[in-house]
């Protein structure tokens, strides 16, 4: 099915182009700034096409982050999935919410999300204490309303259902 | 289950929590095995050259966007940069006539106390792909692999001093763990004195930390810490970091002391990869 394939299409173009703004080089200062891509992109898909984006895709752009980060195998994996299952759980009540709600209910996924890996890093012994860990989930929330326009812009021409 | 269309599906797909379950069990399993041994590493060279399309667009995106901005600097700063590097480079060629002097007259002296002469260490530019934007792992990644002879456990430095160690491969890709990473440590020797220890990674900032050193122990501020050459991994005299501060508490065996590395961490587009000379490390008599 043509429509089916262009769908799928769309939405990995969009993980792809997280991936390249996780990984797109910066000056030192501006890392605790940056938000994180991948998280709030898996939120959207999760939250708009829940038949299509789940946990499963969440585990498997979590495994492609470790990768990229260089961290240990599975640890972002496993705060993805449980991002991604949270999503689906709530995707039918955050829908509907004006705007920036769903901004409050993104920061407390991306809240668990960073809590998840740090939490990880603490068993496995290189946690790091600084305030600036938890910066990217606020950079997250102010950035989702804009992200959600474009995505949902994006969603639309294209016909992904 | 009912589909986007109302309609029921033709068979019940396992639930979300299901599904929940077996990849937490999954990434558990994945995590435990990667953290005890090195069994992922081939997994993980194959998911690497997944990701290798992702940090070659990153990585020329940024550069392209930065040769743009170079195209609109004006003249006289780049005539300044020009003057200045001249300056530099007039000043490192009147330091390395003194050093290639030096390194005569160390091949002889050795020669005469019957040593094994240092082989030097042939090094590779290595161009940075990707740095990794978590703060709290101090990890790099470059554009060179095992296609090109890069071996895990590596060192890597710059114009400055060492950086770290390959930690981990791809093909076309390598991983480095910086000195100032947590799970990172280096055997380091005080230039002034001989005196051998190690120095570690902290979470934050960019330090390193030198432990167990006993208050007697003469190590003053502004110290030079050099590769020793110990454990095998980094080649000897390579600078690795400067002591900034030595806390002495009474209460305390030891002395709080911490180092800034030598090696720009943070300001490389440029890195060396070092293949060790053979000879180095092996035999050396009469130090």
């Amino acid at each position: 099915m043509a429509a089916n394939t262009r769908s799928r299409l769309i939405i990995a173009t969009t993980f792809i182009a997280a991936f390249i703004l996780t990984s797109l080089p910066g000056p030192g200062w501006a890392e605790p700034f940056r938000p994180d891509w991948v998280a709030l992109v898996l939120i959207y898909w999760c939250m708009a096409t829940p038949n299509r984006v789940g946990v499963a895709t969440g585990w498997t752009v979590g495994l492609i982050l470790d990768v990229l980060y260089g961290s240990l195998l599975g640890q972002h994996a496993l705060a993805k999935t449980v991002v991604a299952f949270l999503t689906l759980k709530l995707h039918l009540q955050v829908r509907v919410f004006p705007l920036w709600q769903q901004a409050v209910v993104v920061l407390l996924l991306l809240g668990i999300n960073q809590l998840l890996v740090l939490w990880i890093k603490g068993i496995i012994g290189t946690a790091s204490s600084s305030f600036g860990y938890w910066s990217p989930m606020f950079i997250g929330m102010l950035i989702w309303p804009w992200l959600f326009i474009i995505l949902r812009d994006i969603r639309r021409r294209a016909h992904v259902t | 289950m009912i589909n986007a269309l109302g309609k029921p599906l033709p068979f019940k797909p396992p639930s979300h929590a299901a599904r929940l379950t077996f990849f937490l069990l999954l990434s558990i399993l994945v995590m435990v095995i990667d953290h005890r041994g090195t069994h992922l590493q081939q997994i993980r060279s194959a998911l690497s050259v997944v990701v290798y399309p992702i940090q070659l667009t990153a990585s020329v995106s940024a550069q392209s966007a930065a040769r743009v901005s170079q195209l609109f600097s004006n003249e006289n700063s780049l005539r300044q940069r020009y003057q200045r590097l001249r300056r530099e480079n007039s000043l490192l060629l009147a330091r390395l006539q003194k050093y290639e002097a030096v390194e005569a007259e160390n091949a002889r002296l050795r020669s005469l106390l019957r040593s094994a002469e240092r082989v030097t260490d042939r090094a590779v530019v290595a161009e940075l792909l990707a740095v990794h934007p978590e703060p709290s792992t101090k990890k790099i990644t470059l554009n060179k692999g095992s296609n090109d002879g890069v071996y895990i456990g590596q060192p890597v430095i710059d114009a400055y001093g060492a950086m770290g160690q390959v930690t981990e491969l791809g093909v076309f890709t390598a991983t480095v763990t910086l000195i100032t990473d947590a799970s990172h440590a280096i055997p380091v020797q005080v230039n002034r004195n001989g005196l051998l220890t190690i120095a570690r990674g902290i979470p934050l900032p960019d330090r390193l930390f030198v432990p167990f050193v006993a208050t007697s122990v003469d190590i003053r501020e502004g110290d030079l810490l050099v590769t020793s050459g110990m454990g095998g991994g980094f080649p000897a005299g390579y600078p690795v970091a400067e002591i900034d501060s030595i806390l002495s508490d009474p209460n305390e065996a030891f002395l709080k002391i911490t180092a800034q590395p030598k090696a720009r961490l943070n300001h490389n587009k440029e890195v060396l990869l070092v293949w060790p000379g053979s000879t180095v490390g092996k035999t050396e008599t009469g130090e």
